[in-house]
């Protein structure tokens, strides 16, 4: 049974543009660039000239779109060959950021999720951090027996890889590890696990 | 007053059980016939005939040498269980300075506190710890001081702090749970780590309860009961290791509910501490098997009757359903149908 409306469920209000920022940092996956694409007529120049743009592409589309960011003349365009590189880049720019740096991004859940969790370690506070969520509604899934994290579930229940336990995906969310909770789903009653239906797709 | 400390289980053979003085200073979570969501706190002040478990503010009972060794045995197997963010360091000396004040109070027999300036000498006789530190030095000790106190005493303990209006789960000890992760819930705020509660939130409970903590001062501490029920007499029912004991709730039949099925008591107390500002949430867990509870004539009459009619969403969250009916039934032979009286101690 999936708890709907848990209060730990993060919720994502929007990435534009702060004018009042001295610099925008906005991390990028996939459709996640569309967030910020579609600010191409509303944010002027100047907005423009002070963002540094980490993109990481998922899909095929990845040329369409970077072609489209390097339109916005933006002060830098970088990306990425996968998630974790981006993760990387993104923790060296921030450790030598500056007060007035607005954190900006868009993407998948577990990918909004992991940059905070960077953001964090270098002493940002979540709640000033923008986000939209963009693309598909997979997420990333922590096993509370084994603690292994698994990306991109998007069934419930789901075969943990890590420990073969059979977890219902719950709404119960931690920022610090940046995943929802899976726990197993036929412990009182091992082997009857139901199929796993896609809940997240 | 010497307490007798009994050597038991709470795993694998379940050797646990309560002396007629333990059941008799049970801390009996229904005040009334029925049971619904409530902030229920009041004064943490010593209450109760004498010998209950609100006769001291720190609680030390029959089952402490073991409790200590089976949370020491959780720690072995999953030292996540224990967790402190590297901004709580004066939360915990504050925590280690109450417990250790408030067991060398209440128990001098067994605890003692000595302290000559910052040079503390602290004496645990029932489990033969003899410690000279400083306080304030962290490294003058063998763990982390959260650590070192919380593995001597009994209940889990978790330290919230306060920022934004709101507290905030930043440190634990946590192997006697009903059911949450400390690993998990660390670092969230009290609306996200209560997330997961039914009814409560709609019902503007924890509104309240945020609102009536934020304002708790220092040297008035609050208590509140909350229950749950557990198979088997075991503490660590943690979600790590819900694989291992969520299968127990398959085993109950009417011949073994007396032996088998617990009602599981949280004493909860909250006190401000006074160099961090933070809250300390100390989680008591105490046990009592069905038949041990029937001892008690009003507590068997009125344990039938709020379990009978508990709301389901209720039981489902404490994860009674597959033996409520069959734990009702059992019950039903203590309950004559007679009156019982307001409040929680027994007649």
């Amino acid at each position: 049974m999936l708890v709907k409306g848990i209060k730990s469920r993060p919720t994502y209000n929007g990435i534009t543009l702060n004018p009042a920022a001295r610099k925008h940092l906005v991390a990028l996956e996939a459709e996640g660039a569309e967030a910020l694409l579609e600010q191409s007529q509303s944010a002027n120049s100047e907005e423009w000239s002070k963002s540094e743009i980490l993109f990481v592409a998922t899909s095929a589309t990845a040329a369409d779109y970077e072609q489209k960011m390097a339109a916005l003349k933006a002060n830098n365009v970088w990306q990425a060959p996968t998630i974790p590189i981006l993760l990387n880049r993104l923790s060296a720019v921030l450790s030598k950021s500056h007060m007035g740096t607005c954190l900006y991004v868009s993407g998948t859940e577990g990918f909004i999720g992991q940059v905070m969790q960077v953001a964090m370690n270098h002493g940002i506070d979540p709640a000033s951090i923008k986000t939209e969520h963009r693309g598909s509604e997979a997420r990333r899934v922590q096993c509370v027996h084994c603690k292994g994290f698994t990306d991109n579930v998007r069934t419930s229940p789901y075969t943990c890889p890590h420990c073969g336990l059979s977890l219902l995906v719950r709404d119960h969310y931690s920022r610090r590890l940046g995943a929802f909770q899976g726990v197993c789903i036929d412990a009182e009653e091992p082997g009857t696990a139901p199929t796993p239906e896609v809940m997240f797709p | 007053m010497n307490i007798n400390f009994k050597k038991e289980t709470f795993r694998d053979d379940f050797t646990f059980s309560n002396s007629p003085e333990a059941v008799r200073r049970f801390p009996f979570p229904f005040h009334e016939d029925k049971y619904m969501y409530a902030v229920n706190m009041e004064p943490h002040v010593p209450a109760g005939p004498p010998g209950h478990a609100y006769n001291n503010p720190i609680d030390v009972d029959e089952h402490y040498l073991s409790e200590m060794e089976d949370r020491a045995k959780v720690l072995k197997e999953d030292p996540l269980r224990y967790q402190a963010l590297a901004h709580m360091m004066a939360a915990q000396w504050d925590t280690l300075e109450l417990l250790m004040e408030q067991q060398a109070a209440s128990y001098p027999e067994h605890f003692s506190l000595t302290k000559n300036g910052d040079n503390w000498h602290w004496i645990n006789r029932p489990m033969g710890i003899d410690q000279k530190f400083i306080f304030g030095n962290a490294s003058t000790l063998p763990l982390e001081p959260l650590e070192f106190i919380t593995r001597q005493a009994q209940g889990d303990f978790v330290i919230v702090d306060q920022r934004d209006n709101n507290l905030w789960c930043d440190a634990g000890m946590v192997t006697t749970q009903a059911d949450w992760s400390l690993d998990f819930d660390i670092g969230m705020n009290f609306m996200e780590w209560h997330g997961p509660v039914p009814l409560a939130h709609e019902m503007g409970v924890f509104d309240r309860a945020l609102k009536f903590l934020l304002n708790l001062q220092q040297g008035k501490p609050v208590r509140r009961l909350n229950w749950t029920m557990t198979i088997n007499a075991r503490l660590d029912t943690s979600p790590e290791n819900y694989a291992t004991w969520g299968k127990d709730r398959m085993t109950v039949t009417p011949d073994n509910v007396g032996d088998k099925v617990h009602l599981r008591c949280e004493l909860q107390s909250l006190w401000r501490l006074p160099r961090s500002n933070a809250i300390l949430f100390v989680i008591r867990c105490y046990l009592i098997k069905m038949e041990e509870l029937v001892t008690i004539p009003k507590w068997g009459r009125r344990f039938h009757r709020v379990l009978r009619d508990l709301r389901n969403e209720l039981a489902d969250y404490k994860g009674l359903t597959r033996y409520r009916a069959t734990t009702v039934e059992w019950l039903a032979k203590y309950d004559d149908g007679a009156a019982t009286s307001p409040g929680i101690f027994p007649e």
